[in-house]
């Protein structure tokens, strides 16, 4: 018993000293409570997957170990959000963030306790458009599309395709509001044009006044923003019926199987675009959390991608110093280098300790542009023979 | 010459065959408003979801009927399950009238109690359609879809305007006209309509000649019943039915019985087609018809539009108080409100 014990004591203390690096702590902050609290467990594990991989891995700054620290955000109350991340600064002392994750929340950590302290913040999930523009002292950075993404992405698709003037109707809130909006700054600044932009409300019985000034308008083909549960399957019935259009462009609201099962072969030749990547990164991150939580749940992927994204900057920046790796996050990010996928966290620790150069691509095929942002991945879609097929992806 | 042939079609494509359904509509929803004003002598609130209520009954009749493989195909099985949808809805507002409308007539109670009671009616009957078929949208048309197809029509004439025929909205139009002459028939030359119009002039004189007041309420309900559920059946069929659609119906189906004057079966019939071209008109964008018709350096930028289509309801609004402040008993001179 005396040995056993001695024998314990030995060996903790050899782990110890092993593991003679640096701690490091990073401050998962997402809405454990509020009205996405069933998508951030998930979240949150996909995080603490990536983080646990490197820590195991002893490779980090010369074998630091890595805890995660929780905290709510709500994503909602922008106060209780502020002081959560300020607690985890201040007491914690985490060395870099995992998050927020709802858009308004996130602006104002950024702005409140990020920009202040400089620490580097990596959200998996805000989308909002406004957050490009953020004075963030380039310490924000996401694995998530801006929404503002998917309107430069369709104009790209509809430009390939040949069409000059579209007419685009969108359902009546801030997601169809915003697609509408960016799509047609972007469309028109790339040369197309826009004959007519104007809102549906869903729920109605009947569209075709609606219609009625989408044909008046014109244009080579119809936009339509909205759900294809809701108002947008009534817009293209009533299209279709008056023949206004045959065309048709749909975003990631329209495209489901709903929609072949509406309209069948009558929208044959119509295309669109959802969020969709045929990286092998997903498969191999579903077989990593191999059933431990849902790997497919929203963002869970991106949320791993955001964790490894800062300890991978770490490391390339040989310091867990924020100011120090803040300027890395692109760079491993973004070609060149060697591709890594989820599980091979270790192999890139090695390769940056040596001076070699990677490219995340992660579970979401993170490729960041512009003020640090996710390109996003999207899936181009053509319904042929009343099926929706895939046409590439972007 | 081909210019003006496309302003035509797309003014009747987009103008004046929708107006015409549309119109139809809501003619047979004011008939029915308009009966129970000029008879019972109030504005029945609950009217919408009685067209809704009668409308279920279609739906769920349509669903069996289509389940057994009855069908009489081209046309809409509707159509087949609309008399067992006009049956229990009549047993319906019988009903309602035995347990709530009678209670206030043996009183001699005020319209505006009336009116009251009736939005209690609306009420439950909302209550009612939602519990047993649910909020969401029902589409129930079946059979041949179009008389006209757009492309077609596009590919037989040459014109670069298609025009759409739907048969729903066919349908709409012959019945509208069938159940119109039916109704004028009976209220002109029958013993029961004549002495529906003597009770509805007056009331008292009317008594003194040995009309018996229940059967011409009876008699009034059962009619109501039958064009409140055409009405609905109509309109779902050409649209589509949801519950909150129907008692959205509420309002232009009010405006077009007051523009035609309250308690005036014709003026119901003009009023409907009043306020279903006005929502039409204002609300269409001429762009297309005009860069059609003008010169090109006078064609206009904009989409000629006067209202957006968000603004449909405020058409009849405007009408409606248009109408009350200028000529409260409306076009047809009904009774005054």
């Amino acid at each position: 018993m005396k040995k056993l014990l001695m024998a314990t004591a030995t060996t903790a203390l050899m782990a110890a000293g092993a593991a003679q690096g640096e701690e490091i702590k990073i401050g998962i902050i997402l809405g454990f409570t509020g009205p996405i609290e069933s998508l951030t467990p998930q979240m949150a594990d996909g995080a603490e997957l990536a983080i646990r991989e490197v820590s195991d891995s002893g490779k980090l700054l010369g074998g630091a170990t890595v805890t995660p620290v929780r905290a709510d955000s709500t994503c909602i109350d922008a106060a209780a959000a502020t002081a959560a991340a300020e607690r985890l600064i201040t007491s914690d002392g985490v060395k870099g963030i995992m998050g927020a994750d709802c858009s308004g929340v996130t602006g104002a950590i950024l702005s409140n306790v990020a920009v202040p302290n400089g620490i580097v913040m990596i959200s998996p999930s805000a989308t909002s458009p406004g957050l490009s523009t953020a004075e963030d002292n380039g310490l924000f950075f996401r694995t998530a599309p801006s929404d503002a993404r998917q309107g430069e992405v369709m104009t790209q698709v509809i430009l390939d395709r040949g069409l000059k003037s579209v007419a685009v109707t969108y359902t009546n809130n801030d997601y169809g509001k915003g697609l509408a909006d960016s799509f047609k700054s972007a469309f028109e600044a790339a040369g197309g044009t826009v004959t007519i932009s104007a809102a549906h409300e869903d729920g109605k019985a009947d569209y075709a006044a609606e219609v009625g000034a989408l044909a008046s308008a014109g244009g080579e083909a119809l936009v339509v923003a909205g759900y294809v549960d809701q108002g947008g399957s009534g817009i293209v019935r009533a299209a279709l019926d008056a023949g206004a259009f045959d065309t048709f462009v749909f975003p990631d609201g329209m495209i489901s199987d709903k929609l072949t099962e509406n309209f069948g072969t009558e929208i044959d030749g119509s295309f669109g675009q959802h969020p969709g990547t045929d990286s092998p990164g997903v498969a191999r991150f579903g077989e990593m959390v191999a059933g431990k939580f849902d790997a497919t749940s929203p963002f869970a992927p991106e949320s791993y991608d955001a964790a490894a994204l800062i300890l991978l900057a770490m490391q390339a920046a040989g310091s867990s110093d924020p100011a120090a790796y803040k300027d890395k996050v692109m760079e491993v990010a973004n070609a060149p280098g060697e591709k890594i996928y989820p599980g091979e966290l270790a192999k890139a620790l090695e390769i940056l300790a040596n001076g070699g150069d990677v490219d995340y691509v992660g579970a979401s095929a993170v490729e960041l542009i512009g003020p640090g942002e996710s390109a996003g991945n999207y899936r181009e879609i053509e319904i042929r023979d009343g099926k929706i097929t895939t046409a590439r992806y972007r | 010459m081909t210019d003006l042939l496309n302003a035509i079609v797309a003014i009747a494509n987009y103008v004046l065959i929708p107006g015409l359904a549309y119109g139809s509509q809501l003619s047979l929803g004011a008939l029915g408003v308009t009966l129970i004003y000029g008879i019972l002598r109030f504005s029945n609130f609950a009217h919408g979801d009685t067209m809704a209520f009668g409308t279920m009954v279609t739906i769920l009749f349509t669903w069996w009927f289509q389940s057994i493989g009855i069908s009489i195909a081209p046309l809409p099985t509707a159509l087949l399950a609309l008399p067992f949808g006009i049956v229990l809805t009549a047993l319906l507002v019988l009903g309602t009238d035995r347990v709530v409308y009678r209670f206030y007539r043996a009183r001699r109670a005020a319209p505006v109690i009336l009116v009251i009671v009736s939005m209690g009616v609306m009420f439950m009957m909302n209550g009612l359609v939602r519990f047993i078929i649910g909020p969401d949208d029902q589409r129930f048309a079946d059979g041949a879809r179009f008389l006209i197809k757009a492309r077609e029509f596009k590919q037989w004439t040459g014109l670069s305007e298609g025009l759409a025929i739907r048969t729903s909205q066919a349908i709409t139009v012959v019945t509208a006209v069938v159940v119109v002459a039916l109704l004028f028939w009976f209220l002109m030359k029958t013993r029961t309509g004549k002495s529906m119009r003597a009770y509805s002039d007056n009331e008292d004189l009317a008594l003194l000649s040995g009309i018996s007041p229940e059967r011409v309420v009876m008699i009034t309900w059962l009619i109501v019943a039958a064009l409140a559920t055409v009405a609905g059946v109509l309109y779902g069929l050409d649209k589509s039915f949801k519950p909150f659609t129907y008692f959205q119906l509420l309002l232009p189906i009010f405006a077009s019985a007051v523009v035609g004057g309250l308690g005036n079966p014709i003026g119901a019939i003009a009023g409907g087609f009043v306020v279903a071209f006005s929502e039409v008109t204002i609300t269409y964008a001429w762009k297309k018809v005009l860069v059609y018709l003008l010169p090109e350096d006078l064609e206009p930028a904009g989409l000629a539009q006067l209202l957006s289509t968000d603004y449909k309801f405020a058409v009849s609004f405007a009408l409606l108080i248009m109408v009350l402040l200028f000529r409260p008993t409306g076009l047809f001179r009904g009774k005054t409100a």
